[in-house]
């Protein structure tokens, strides 16, 4: 009997060396999430050190300003502007098309070899490169539609970017349609809904979060790209104002935030240094906001959804 | 017709006076080429409650989900034979499967309410049917028929999903019967539940029956026994012309004759305990 204990109690005693591998384990996992973390703060203290000489000296009338010559007098107002422009139409182009786009795509469109193949070219144009973006905007909506779109204007801009985050949205949407348990579509279907009845008053409920989510966070991407836009073409860093009524300023030059960090990089640096850290921390702050305003319709909704 | 051959003299009970609400006729259910269920006679009758026991993969559910065309939903799946319900094809092709749907209703294994609050769960049938009762009646109405009102009337704005299994499975059950349904098909509704639970669906479903027609599939024995008016045994053997094991109907008789004196000698295995 006693043998038997000992050799138990050997046998169930603590492993050190597997306990070693997985405490190294969890060390690395740590310091890879730290270097992520340093990564980041790095960004926020040189954006922020940078700009410091405006931050501390005149931020309201820096985020108010227009464009100026001057260096003191300058701000990005209008890339403010602009960048709202841009979101907005991505959010009013992009969002019904992505999100009616994926319903079809999940819910009406069988396992043919075609919808099999449209998947493919979606998740395909999803890695396609900003930059290709920004040639497709300037050969379709700059110029065979400029009739329409007013050439290089925000409209063609904000087209552009909707065509950049489409197939982001519809990956996203379908993805939270996926993830509806069938047994709740079974409970509607059993009720005697229809189809589209099961879609409407169950699964795009059951699966807004997830759409939210994806599409806050694509207008977070677009705000923030530079390639698309400086192709289109807001290589004049202004928006005419004066004597155009708000229509006409959507057809005409523009501006946004990422185009005017660009820039205020090309100035001399004595004078126009902080000029372009301050904007980055506009766009910063933009960026930060739409996704916290994701995050908490994201929070709220589950909270609605759980208990 | 199976069972008025079963007529023995000392039956109160005669089965004349009972009308058939389901008439199955050679059924045989197919999922693109596997046969689950083949050759299925039996009739569902008013106000009664049927059992369909057997072991698992017997065709059991498959034959439920035929009598509201929930198979349809399935890409691949098919019926030979005929169904009728009232005297009407359920398959015929002027016949709306969403239709069928709403007047009999379904209540599923594990209980699936929606994300929503209680009330809305149970207004969610009237209102896609559109409905001139009050609303608060409806759905007070559905809660004391499935002995849930009680419970959640202080809190019937709160999420259905805070409620425990046997009381989510009861409100499944409130909202099959909110728009009204003839029958109800229970696909082992208790199997996720305790004994306590259970015990309470049992006694549901024994003060449903006056109002409503009911059809359950259970894997436990004793629930058929205790429940159901006539009891219908299923098993699966080996197709020799597929090399498949496909579903079939062995004994469909009263519950008190197939439990203390079934015909045939599988149904007394499954019974005894043999196998299952």
């Amino acid at each position: 009997m006693a043998a038997i204990t000992v050799e138990l109690r050997e046998q169930l005693r603590t492993r050190r060396s597997a306990d070693a591998r997985g405490q190294v384990f969890r060390g690395l996992l740590m310091l890879a999430l730290l270097v992520a973390f340093a990564a980041l703060i790095a960004v926020l203290y040189t954006a922020i050190t940078r700009a410091w000489p405006i931050l501390s000296d005149r931020p309201l009338d820096f985020l108010t300003s227009n464009t100026s010559q001057s260096p003191e007098k300058a701000g990005v107002f209008q890339g403010i502007k602009g960048s709202v422009l841009l979101a907005g139409i991505v959010a009013a182009v992009a969002f019904p098309i992505g999100i009616g786009g994926a319903i079809y795509l999940e819910e009406y469109a069988g396992d043919t070899f075609f919808s099999r193949f449209l998947q493919v070219v979606v998740r395909n144009l999803a890695g396609v490169p900003s930059i290709v973006y920004g040639l497709l905007g300037l050969a379709v909506f700059v110029q065979s539609l400029g009739g329409l779109t007013g050439g290089r204007s925000v409209i063609s801009g904000g087209l552009t970017l909707a065509c950049l985050v489409l197939p982001v949205v519809i990956i996203t949407t379908q993805e939270a349609i996926r993830a509806v348990p069938s047994e709740l579509r079974q409970a509607g279907y059993g009720i005697g809904a229809t189809h589209w009845e099961v879609i409407r008053s169950i699964v795009l409920p059951s699966a807004a979060p997830g759409i939210l989510t994806g599409t806050v966070l694509s207008i977070a991407r677009a705000v923030g790209e530079a390639a698309p836009i400086l192709v289109v073409g807001a290589v004049s860093g202004f928006f005419q104002t004066g004597t155009l009524s708000f229509l006409e300023q959507t057809q005409s030059f523009f501006t946004a935030l990422p185009m005017q960090i660009f820039a205020f990089t090309k100035q001399p640096t004595q004078t126009w240094g902080a000029h372009a850290a301050g904007a980055s921390v506009a766009i910063l702050l933009v960026v930060f906001a739409m996704n916290s305003v994701a995050i908490y319709m994201r929070a709220r909704l589950d909270k609605k959804l759980r208990k | 017709m199976l069972v008025t051959e079963r007529k023995r003299v000392s039956d109160v009970e005669t089965e004349e006076t009972a009308t058939a609400v389901f008439e199955v006729d050679d059924v045989s259910v197919y999922y693109s080429d596997f046969r689950a269920v083949t050759d299925v006679d039996l009739d569902i009758n008013e106000h009664e409650i049927t059992a369909f026991i057997g072991p698992s993969g017997c065709g059991k559910s498959t034959m439920l989900r035929t009598f509201n065309r929930m198979n349809d939903l399935i890409e691949g799946a098919r019926m030979t034979g005929t169904l009728t319900y009232h005297g009407i094809d359920l398959y015929g092709p002027d016949v709306d499967p969403v239709a069928v749907r709403r007047r009999i209703g379904m209540v599923f294994q594990k209980p699936n309410p929606f994300p929503k609050s209680i009330y809305d769960n149970i207004a969610f049938g009237p209102r896609l049917t559109g409905t001139s009762e009050n609303m608060d009646d409806i759905v007070e109405r559905s809660l004391q028929g499935a002995g849930l009102w009680e419970e959640v009337k202080d809190r019937l704005k709160a999420s259905a999903l805070g409620l425990s299994g046997g009381q989510q499975q009861r409100l499944c059950i409130a909202r099959a019967t909110a728009v009204n349904p003839d029958v109800l098909l229970m696909d082992e509704p208790c199997s996720a539940l305790d004994p306590i639970a259970t015990g309470r669906i049992e006694e549901l479903m024994l003060e449903m029956k006056e109002s409503y027609t009911i059809v359950i599939v259970t894997h436990n024995m004793q629930q058929a026994a205790r429940v159901s008016d006539r009891t219908a045994f299923f098993t699966a053997e080996l197709d020799p012309n597929t090399d498949q094991r496909t579903g079939l109907l062995v004994e469909f008789d009263e519950t008190t004759s197939i439990f203390s004196n079934p015909r045939d000698e599988r149904t007394e295995n499954y019974i005894t305990g043999r196998f299952g």
